[in-house]
């Protein structure tokens, strides 16, 4: 029965969906519905539109726990499910349907989105409520949902494209959102044409998986990695590293995420923190095939998580916007990911493992952030903050854990994910486990620092903020979203752990069973080691913001602080490698143009036939006698040349 | 039973099924003429538009209906309905129904806007004055088109060349008339109507000396015969076969407006009264080429090899000549008459591969440029200056401005003359190139390339409009005319099938295609 829609041989890798897991594109068709009756009804939707979107986002939710529920009733072979669409291309060499693919993986971003998502939902509602375009941004939210399940639900790499394109789109309108303010149109702009240098990666990837296996779903190319060239594989993987770095903003297309934070708080809430980022993440995790076959393109993808991991970190030291130093710490995060995802089969779990729980604590801590801001007459300035913990008990409580679990905090969510991280990256022969280990120890050292820095700054130490500002705790429909948030900051990774979501995540990553491998150092050892700088980092930060004054004006600082300040000059970089030069070349392209073809090849082309219709047109003198001839002419030249002819 | 005597004379069978919409549209005619002669002055233009679009309508409804099933030859095989005959007869049907429509149109005033209230009066002088202060209208322009248009459904249908010249007549006679009853600028009218009879008349003693050679070489005119006696050949008369085919094929070419017989094309298309232009434009070039494939494809079919060549030479000068020639024009009508001879020329690459799918192309594209020219000339009837046509392309510019709407309907109508993807112009010439790429051998493949270069040149000249409307500053007191609801329904449909022909080309295809078989 089910030959009839897959060949045999891919059927090992993916049954026929049953269940509640046929109906999955309804998962997406829910928020999609949701943002086409927003933006169609228009303003006629304002006064129930909000709830209708948030409505669809549970539905999504709730249709995700049902297949999740099916899910785990059955055994561990047969949870991947794939279910045929329609038919999105039939051209001579390329078949390709639109399937959607339920397996371990998928589902979890599957409840990540929808939980993560609809809470962010309700917290819009008390955040946006006096935004007169509430019910746009509610559309957009729904987009970015309905997109997103697209990414990870599809089952080729054709279909995923979409869903990045999608989230890309959702992304680009929604830090836009204010777009009467010029800044935050450019941060728009600047985020979507960065990711477009990814999606060119991802386009190349697609090209070489058809060229290389002749198809582009996941079944066929993982099924035909065996027999494909070194060279193809390592540039399939290059070309998915660039995409992922596009769109999980690693280095060295990070350039747009901190500007992204012009967008409304729920916004980098969802997407630039906990979901739409990570989206890179995902896809070499789901690539692991390609990339299990080319190690060359699996360390460049550890190099550069490695870089993100302390460029991000660096940056967030000396950020004193909020939302920019969370920014930071979400690229240094996912480049924990990312790292974890380069080391192969050691890694894949744990990367999903953090990326699961990270969406959980940071998502938190940016709705705290907005918190802040919506106490605070939405300033940004922590040197303007400082001893909130008083104003906004919840707030505090709420943002605190989710600082606990970032930081690694034993029991706390982050550690038990980053701690396996770390552990991983110690695994290996070589200078690789040092190197990267190491990396990954010292981040964890300046994670605490920085991450201290800014719950310090925020809400312990002496009150900097001016007197026309009086800060009070957040309506109900923002704090319960943050508290539930914060439950999962406290006990996710916990409760993970205990369920063995790592072992249940195996069979799709590592082909079946999570093999353990001694890391060079002796596990206990790591664990004290990041412990100390932890605390170390904690240390430093309670000395310098919380015992000592802050200044509410930022002092000058050494080299290193004001390149961080600057995000270590990546602007700077883009414009004098990339945008001057592109510039250049664009102003020799057109004066070819005008000067080369348009005045030689078009006007000489243009003029000569001109010339030649006026020289023409004289024979169409106006009389008839004339014309009679040309007709007599004609028919004797025609007669003759047929005769001679033949 | 009977003797062989009383065989040689044989009553010819008449099937009126097959000949039915034809008999409707003559008979339309005729009752239009006993309306000119019987009916009140007030009531006569009214009674003369029901009556031609009664008999189009019904002729319409008669084809598809009776005539449908009624294939085959008829009236002692001077008269075949087959596949393309029908189809032919069915687009010249309700491109002419569009053309009445317009020829009707009053914008308006007291007569039909086009035409002269009396024809026979001198320009200028106080005859035709006191025939517009009577409020005249030449009213008999209806019956006369009906008349014409009867002729171009048997010249698509003629099973013989006889009956292929008696229908060239009926169908070019009342053009004549036509022609010359432009009410504005009335010496350029009837200039264009003299010399459109003059060399009319000299390209039908062309076809007539041809045909008589054929009736020597053959013994008969009918085309069945003509192509059976070729291929069981008569050696001593083999020099009239050659001349006599060219001479017939030059009648039909000339008609069609290929170079070098295209002389008259842009005169008469500028001195005709405007609906008339689009009219001829359409429907003349259509019924020609219906007959000059019949020509090509059943009388003369066993001898292409010889004068095919010919006809290479004339489509690749057409194309070239008529896109060249295109660059340099000033006047709108005129620039769309050497549109309407590049046009020709690529018709001819279609006519020229020698296949079903050829004829299938070529009667797609009768289909798509017939009605996107009814539409063209219709706006070009439409935009004023001073009281007359606006024809000078100078006085365009701008209009996109002031006329948002009818412009972008000439742009789209311009971009599907060009033959830009997802107007029905691209369609056509995908649908007559391919066939002559694929069975036209190396000429056909070297027809099609000039074609697409050809192609390139007009598709400036087309371009050069859209931006003159669109992107040049306004200029003068050209004003656009609102018509009446006839024309405007007339003008939305024909721009309606070159979108519909373009965006969703499959069942008319499938049409063309199915009806493509001629019954030899």
């Amino acid at each position: 029965m089910t030959s009839l829609v897959f060949p045999a041989a891919e059927q090992a890798a993916a049954a026929a969906a049953t269940g509640p897991a046929a109906y999955a594109w309804l998962l997406i068709a829910f928020p999609l519905l949701g943002a086409a009756i927003l933006l169609l009804a228009g303003r006629r939707s304002d006064s129930w539109g909000p709830a209708l979107a948030t409505g669809l986002s549970w539905a999504s939710f709730g249709l995700g726990v049902a297949i999740l529920v099916q899910m785990l009733g059955l055994g561990a072979e047969e949870r991947g499910m794939r279910s045929r669409l329609f038919e999105l291309i039939n051209t001579g060499s390329l078949k390709l349907d639109a399937g959607l693919l339920v397996d371990q993986l998928s589902i979890s971003f599957v409840m990540l989105v929808t939980f993560v998502g609809s809470l962010i939902h309700v917290y819009s509602l008390g955040y946006m409520e006096h935004d007169v375009d509430k019910r746009r941004f509610f559309a957009y939210l729904n987009l970015f949902v309905a997109a997103m399940l697209t990414l990870v639900l599809a089952d080729s790499y054709l279909v995923l494209f979409f869903g990045w394109e999608g989230v890309g789109l959702a992304s680009y309108l929604l830090i836009g959102f204010w777009n009467h303010n010029p800044a935050y149109a450019t941060a728009a702009n600047k985020a979507f044409i960065v990711n477009r240098v990814g999606d060119i990666g991802m386009i190349l990837a697609l090209g070489m998986m058809f060229k290389t296996f002749g198809a582009v779903d996941f079944a066929s190319v993982n099924e035909r990695v065996g027999g494909a060239s070194q060279t193809a594989l390592t540039l399939i993987g290059l070309f998915l590293l660039l995409a992922a770095c596009g769109k999980s903003a690693q280095f060295p297309l990070q350039s747009w995420l901190g500007d992204a934070m012009a967008g409304p708080t729920p916004v980098s809430a969802l997407i630039h923190a906990a979901t739409m980022v990570t989206a890179g993440v995902y896809l070499i995790v789901r690539s692991h095939a390609i990339f299990d076959a080319a190690p060359d393109a699996r360390l460049a993808v550890t190099i550069v998580g490695a870089i993100t991991l302390l460029f991000g970190a660096v940056v967030g030291m000396a950020k004193d916007d909020i939302k920019k130093a969370l920014a930071a710490s979400t690229m240094s995060q996912i480049g924990y990911m990312m790292l974890a995802a380069g080391l192969g089969p050691v890694g894949y779990v744990f990367a999903i493992f953090h990326l699961i729980t990270h969406g959980f604590f940071k998502a938190g801590m940016f709705l705290g952030a907005g918190s802040v801001m919506h106490g605070m007459d939405n300033q940004v300035d922590m040197r303007r903050f400082g001893n909130l913990s008083g104003a906004m008990k919840l707030t505090w409580a709420t943002f605190g854990l989710g600082w606990l679990a970032i930081i690694g905090f034993p029991g706390l969510s982050g550690w038990w994910s980053k701690d396996k991280i770390i552990e991983a990256a110690f695994v290996g022969e070589g200078w690789r486990p040092w190197v990267f280990g190491l990396v990954t120890l010292f981040g964890a050292g300046l994670t605490a620092f920085y991450m201290s820095r800014l719950f310090f700054m925020t809400f312990q130490g002496k009150k900097r903020w001016t007197d026309e500002v009086h800060p009070h705790e957040s309506p109900a429909t923002m704090t319960v979203p943050m508290i539930i948030l914060s439950l999962g900051s406290l006990a996710l990774g916990a409760i993970l752990a205990m369920v063995k979501f790592p072992e249940w995540l195996a069979p799709v990553t590592n082909g079946g069973h999570l093999e353990h491998r001694e890391p060079v150092l002796s596990i206990p050892a790591i664990q004290i080691a990041t412990f100390v700088l932890m605390a170390l980092g904690i240390a430093v930060a309670w000395m310098k913001y919380w015992r000592d004054d802050v200044p509410v004006v930022a002092p000058e600082g050494n080299v290193l602080t004001k390149a961080a300040r600057a995000d270590l000059f990546q602007d700077d970089v883009n414009e004098t490698v990339f945008r001057a030069p592109g510039a250049g070349l664009v102003e020799v392209l057109d004066d070819l143009d005008r000067g080369g073809v348009d005045k030689v090849a078009v006007g000489g082309l243009g003029g000569t036939t001109a010339l030649l219709s006026s020289k023409l047109r004289r024979l169409q003198n106006g009389f008839a006698r004339s014309y009679a001839l040309t007709m007599l002419a004609g028919v004797v030249a025609l007669l003759g040349a047929v005769w001679v002819i033949q | 039973m009977l003797s062989l005597a009383t065989a040689d004379f044989q009553q010819a069978d008449v099937d009126y099924g097959a000949i039915l919409p034809m008999l409707i549209v003559f008979g339309g005619a005729l009752i239009g003429v006993l309306v000119e002669g019987f009916a009140p002055r007030r009531a006569r233009h009214s009674i003369q538009t029901a009556v031609s679009v009664l008999a189009l309508a019904a002729a319409f409804f008669a084809l598809a209906v009776v005539a449908q099933g009624h294939q085959g030859k008829t009236l002692a095989g001077s008269v075949v309905l087959d596949g393309p005959a029908l189809f032919l007869q069915g687009a010249l049907l309700l491109m002419a129904l569009l053309s009445v429509l317009m020829m009707a149109e009053k914008f308006g005033g007291e007569t039909p806007d086009a035409f002269t209230p009396m024809g026979a009066t001198a320009p200028g002088s106080p005859q035709e004055a006191a025939a517009t202060r009577l409020g005249l209208v030449t009213s008999e322009v209806l019956p006369l088109t009906l008349f014409s248009v009867g002729g171009m459904m048997l010249f698509t249908a003629a099973g013989d060349l006889l009956t292929m010249f008696v229908a060239l007549e009926v169908l070019s006679l009342p053009l004549y008339i036509l022609s010359g009853l432009a009410r504005r600028r009335r010496l350029l009218s009837q200039e264009a109507s003299l010399k459109y009879f003059l060399l009319g008349s000299f390209s039908s003693a062309f076809f007539l000396f041809g045909a008589a050679l054929l009736y020597g070489y053959a013994g008969s005119v009918g085309f069945a015969e003509i192509n059976k006696a070729i291929t069981t050949a008569t050696p001593q008369l083999e020099n009239l076969l050659l001349p006599g085919i060219l001479f017939v094929l030059v009648g039909v070419l000339f008609k069609v407006g290929a170079v070098p017989f295209h002389s008259w094309t842009p005169d008469v298309y500028q001195g005709a009264p405007s609906p008339v232009t689009g009219f001829m434009a359409a429907c003349t070039k259509l019924a020609a080429f219906g007959a000059l494939l019949r020509l090509a494809y059943v009388a003369f079919d066993a001898d292409r090899w010889s004068w095919r060549p010919a006809l290479i030479a004339v489509a690749a000068l057409t194309m070239v000549l008529g896109a060249i020639l295109t660059v340099t024009q000033t006047d709108v009508k005129r620039l769309l008459a050497y549109s309407a001879i590049s046009h020709a020329g690529f018709i001819l690459v279609g006519v020229l591969s020698f296949d079903r799918m050829g004829v299938a192309g070529v009667m797609f594209y009768l289909v798509a440029y017939g009605f996107s020219t009814i539409a063209a000339f219709a706006i070009i009837s439409m935009v004023r200056a001073g009281g007359s046509e606006a024809t000078q392309l100078s006085q365009w510019a701008g209009l996109g401005k002031r006329e948002p709407f009818v412009a972008v309907l000439f742009a789209f109508l311009m971009m599907s003359m060009a033959g830009i993807p997802l107007t029905a112009g691209f369609t056509a010439k995908f649908a007559a190139f391919a066939p002559a790429v694929a069975h036209g051998d190396r000429a056909g493949a070297a027809l099609v390339i000039i074609g697409v270069l050809a192609s390139a040149v007009t598709a400036f000249v087309y371009f050069r409009v859209i931006v003159l409307m669109f992107f040049n500053d306004t200029d003068g007191d050209v004003s656009v005319l609102s018509p009446s609801i006839g024309m405007w329904t007339a003008i939305i449909l024909a721009t309606v099938v070159t979108i519909v022909l373009g965006v969703y080309p499959g069942p008319a295809l499938d049409a063309a295609d199915q009806l493509s078989q001629f019954l030899r």
